[in-house]
Formats: structure tokens, sequence, C-alpha cells
């Protein structure tokens, strides 16, 4: 009916088919002349004679291996994946419109929602417009506070995507555990911080919430140095593992060209190769003063991008330790800064900062009211997921979801 | 059996139990949840699981991705309208006895979307919800005792009688209506067997 045809018309606009690879693999014929009665190929195998028939299989949305609510059609020929259709809009919250409807602070604790893994980077890319916005200055002490739960949230996520990572190839718990064990010790510190687990709402516009809890940086000094060992611990886990290459080795390359034409960020587009950290461009907040590496991939495949988030946690570690060594007194929020009655000036400004999925951006226009006019996020996980086609045309089915995996989605972000 | 007879009986060793107390028991400890997480709340659901907090201590660690084995559906996260119909016809698909618990303020009500125009009021509209948690999301803990409050419900649950549970009752629905797209919202908005809120009391 409408609402369907509506659907298919969104849907159709956002199809990646236009941004293909210019030589597809396995020498299958490109997405684009496949009519919608679907012709019959030949085997790519070249047995010849032999014809195949394809079909259209719709995985998801309940699926234990689509993160969420994404759904994915693909047309199958045998085991080799033609075509696929990212379907999403399942967990569509209306955040956008709820962020234009409250207050400008009323938004934060919907930004915690967004990537429910992340909700610390969040509140910061937020609040990086809004200070935009208003001319805001961060203290020092802020500053520092913001970086160190920043990057212990990237630590954070990148253990759990390599987690989940791991169970879709197939080993069921025992990486997945190692993860979680280093996400509940670091889940402890904002729990102590701020008083949840998941949906801190920590940062307000100029500075923090309030301060560290007696002890808390010392606790945070010991979860960081026991880090290395589970890194090593993890490495020594996966990262030479037979089956894990065998998987993750060339499967899944997304070429450097395409994934900056496509506008991938994060992990995703440095394991491609491209030097590009908004950490390092952009140089928000506190960044330049730390000393860090950016990590760079060759290949572009699956088992760079695991192995990207390998090495940004790594480098995650170097900037806490700088930090936690650093760390000022001094207030955490600007005295000048209204919590009630905030009305920040006419104008509009673009927040971004280097979520651990890429980048995170908030679009705000303010006709100098109490809430924003307009407010829009750019969402790391959504952008990433166009080239998703891409990665999986020429693969099984199986490592369809191994790829899936790799790109790193929230629905919460995708569909928002 | 009296009461008094049966804890003399216990009190010499001799363990008595009526077939409605076994069967309830053996069923009550290995509840097995249907892998199925909406939002948020999933990973706290999949925190429950892991190592730290074990919901294998309860018999519950056999999370099923097919229906199909599924006892209970806990529903994690928010419910939207897109998603609405899959999730009725999911639990649909669950062979009984089946249960549902709704986790997080999203399933119970809306939560903080619920004034989003794609957002369902509660899952309880179109399903018989067990236990509600509070939260969000929850923490595992709250799972947890989610998870022993459906017990011991469980555990209650007359097999006959007047009013026996839910699976035993032969007039009780299995399957509940799937709701559909219409023109502006899902139709029918809400099941009106199950969905009856109490009457707002006006004036005086």
């Amino acid at each position: 009916m409408k609402r369907e045809a509506d659907e298919q018309e969104l849907m159709g606009a956002l199809s990646t088919g236009d941004v293909s690879p210019d030589q597809p693999p396995w020498h299958i014929a490109s997405p684009q002349p496949l009519p919608a009665p679907y012709e019959l190929k030949p085997m790519p195998s070249g047995t010849a004679g032999l014809e195949g028939e394809v079909i259209e299989v719709s995985i998801g949305p309940h699926h234990p291996s689509t993160h969420g609510v994404f759904r994915m059609d693909v047309v199958l020929d045998g085991e080799r994946v033609l075509r696929l259709k990212p379907v999403f809009g399942y967990l569509h919250r209306n955040h956008e419109k709820l962020g234009e409807q409250g207050t400008y602070l009323s938004a934060m604790p919907f930004t915690d929602r967004l990537d429910y893994f992340c909700s610390l980077t969040n509140n910061w890319a937020y609040a990086l417009a809004v200070e935009k916005l208003a001319g805001l200055k961060v203290p020092e002490r802020a500053q520092y506070l913001r970086v160190i739960t920043a990057e212990l949230t990237r630590v954070l996520n990148h253990a759990c995507m390599i987690g989940f990572l791991l169970q879709e190839l197939g080993a069921m718990g025992t990486p997945l555990m190692y993860a979680f064990r280093e996400r509940e010790k670091i889940l402890d510190l904002f729990e102590a911080l701020t008083g949840s687990r998941m949906m801190c709402n920590y940062l307000r516009f100029g500075g923090c919430r309030c301060d560290l809890p007696p002890g808390w940086a010392e606790q945070c000094a010991r979860v960081v140095a026991g880090l290395p060992r589970f890194f090593d611990e993890f490495e020594r886990l996966l990262a030479t593992n037979e089956i894990i290459m065998a998987r993750t080795q060339g499967i899944g390359v997304l070429p450097a060209d395409l994934a900056i034409s496509a506008g991938v960020s994060g992990p995703g587009l440095r394991a491609s190769g491209v030097n590009y950290d908004v950490r390092k461009v952009d140089g928000y907040g506190i960044y330049p003063r730390f000393e860090f590496g950016v990590p760079l991939g060759g290949h572009g495949d699956v088992y760079d991008r695991y192995m990207m988030r390998m090495l940004e946690m790594r480098e995650s570690v170097k900037i806490l330790q700088q930090a936690l060594r650093d760390l000022p007194t001094g207030p955490v929020i600007d005295p000048k800064a209204r919590l009630r009655n905030f009305r920040p000036p006419g104008g509009e400004a673009y927040g971004r900062l280097e979520a651990p999925k890429g980048e995170l951006g908030f679009y705000l226009i303010s006709d100098g009211g109490p809430n924003p006019y307009r407010y829009r996020i750019r969402p790391p996980s959504f952008i990433n997921l166009t080239v998703l086609e891409d990665l999986c045309v020429g693969h099984t089915l199986m490592d369809a979801v191994v790829i899936l995996g790799s790109v790193d989605i929230v629905m919460g972000e995708v569909d928002r | 059996m009296n009461e008094g007879l049966r804890s003399e009986l216990s009190k010499q060793g001799v363990f008595t139990t009526t077939l409605q107390e076994l069967y309830n028991w053996g069923r009550s400890n290995s509840v097995w949840p249907l892998n199925f997480g909406l939002a948020c709340c999933a990973i706290e659901m999949i925190a429950a699981s892991m190592a730290r907090f074990d919901i294998s201590r309860f018999g519950s660690e056999v999370f099923r991705p097919s229906p199909r084995q599924a006892d209970l559906m806990i529903v994690a996260g928010t419910v939207t309208k897109k998603m609405a119909p899959l999730v009725v016809r999911l639990y649909n698909q669950m062979p009984a006895p089946k249960y549902v618990i709704a986790m997080g303020a999203c399933a119970i009500s809306g939560g903080p979307f619920k004034q989003g125009y794609n957002v369902l009021k509660g899952i309880d509209r179109y399903l018989p919800v067990d236990v509600h948690i509070p939260g969000c999301p929850p923490r595992p803990e709250a799972l947890l005792h989610a998870l022993i409050t459906l017990q011991e419900k469980m555990r209650g649950e007359p097999l006959a009688g007047p009013a026996p549970a839910r699976h035993a009752d032969p007039s009780a629905p299995g399957e509940y209506p799937v709701p559909a797209y219409g023109p502006y919202d899902l139709t029918p908005a809400k099941n009106d067997e199950l969905w009856r809120p109490a009457p707002l009391p006006r004036g005086e």
C-alpha cells in the first residue's frame, strides 16, 4: 500500500548499486544489469552446461547475526551473493524530531541511545556542536575527563565489536566473554562516575556534569594498566588463528577510492589505507597534546578491519596513560554555562568527532530559541553500511554475515 | 494431601510431591529464552548471559535463535511500529507454554521515546506480558530478578481446575492477532482483549 510504496521509493534511492567496484570479484556479472525477473546465469565455477537458479532470501530482522533489527534481502546464486539490499528502519525512534521538540539539554539523554555502546562519545559530539553554536569554553579538567571517558569508550566498543565478529565466525562464547569481562571493568568506572552503566548522560555544554568521585583516577589507572595484558591475551588467541585467517583474509575487500567516495569513516576507512582520523585532522578537544599513532591497513579486508580495532585499542591506552598522568585540577564546568534557559544565538554549527565507529557529527541550526530549529545527525554506522553490497557481492552468504560484523553497526545509530 | 501430613512426612525423610509441582519445578528451571534483541536493552541481556552475571545459574543460558525452540521471549528494547507485527508473529511461532518479559522502559510504555511517531507505546498492547522490568536500560541483575519472578510464577501455575494456566486453558488463545500496517498507524492499535488500562479518575 502507500507505506510500502514509500518504503520502496526510499530504498530505491538509497541503493548503492551505482558505486560498485570496477571489477567484481569471482567474475560475476555486475548487479546492475540484473532486471527484476532474474535471468538464469551459468554457475560461476565454470561447470559447463549446468545452469543455476537464483533465489531471493530475506535475512532478518530477527536473525542472531544481524546485530539487532536489520534485514538483508539477498539474491543468491547457489551460495554466492548476487545482490544484497540492506533494509532498515526497524528501530527508527524519531531521534531527530524529538531533539527538535525539546530544549538543547533535553536532547543529551537521547544521544546516549544513539550508539548504545558509546554513549560518552555521542554526548561529546553533541556537546561539541552546541558549544560551537554558543561559543562556550570548556575548562581544562573537563577536557581531560572527556578524553579519558571517550578513550575508555573506544576500548569498550572495539573489544565488544571483536567479540561479536568472532561470534559470527562461529567462536560461540569465549572471545565475547573475554570482551565483556573487560567491558564490565570499564562500566564499573562509568557507573562510579556517572551513575549509569550504559546511558551515561555525563557531558554538559561547557564541561562535565560532576567531578570524579574519590579514588576514581587511581582505579581507572589500574584498569588501564591491565588492558595491555588483555590485548596480548586476545591477540594470542585470535590474531594468528588459522580459521580466522582463512575466513577473513581477502574477504570483503573495500578499495580505498570506493571508501572515500562512499563517505566511509573510522577504522573501516583506515583499514583501506586512508590516513584520516578526525582526532588528528580536526584536533578537537585537546587531542593535539597527546602522542598517539593512527594505525593503517593495507588490504581493506575483514582481517584488516579486525586488526585495526586491536591496534587502535593499544593507541587508546597510550592516550589514556598520558591523560591520567597530566590530569589537572580545577573546575569541571564553565561557570558561565547556563543549564536552564539556555538559548544559543541564531546560526548553525557542525560538531564532529572520531567516534569508535567513525565520524559522528551533529548539525544544528538555531533560531535563537530554546530548542534547535534543525537537529541532524551524521551517523557513522549508517554511512559505513552503504557499502555493504559492494563488499558482499561475489562472496558466500556466510561471508556476508562476517562482513556485516566487520562493518560494526549499531542499529540505534543506523535508524536513529 | 494436607500440609501437616506433608511436613510430618518430610521430617521422616519421605519426600512427597504432586505431578503439577514436579512438572512446574522442572520447566521453571530450564526456561529457554529467544535470542532476540531489539535495542539497547539487548546489550544488557547479553551482559546478563556473560561471565559476571551468568544467567546459566538460573537455567536460562540456552538462548535459542529460533522461536520454535524457545519458551520465553525477552522483549529487550524499543518496539517500533515497523517491528511490532514481527514481534507478535515471533510470539505466535513459539510453542506453548510461553512467556513474555518486557525489558526496559521502551518495551513497557515507549519509555523516553514515547512521544515519537513511530514508537509503540508498550508491547502489552499486543502480547500478554508476564513480567515488566523498569529501567533504561535495566541492569543485568534486574533481568535476573525478573527471571526469578517468572520462575516463581511458573511454579504456582495450576494445570487444571477452574482457573488453569494460560497454556493449559483450552479457551485461552494460543496465538494473538498480528497487527497490520494501516494507512496511518498499526491496525488495530491495540488488542482490546489484552490491554485494558485502568480508567483514569477524573475530577472528584
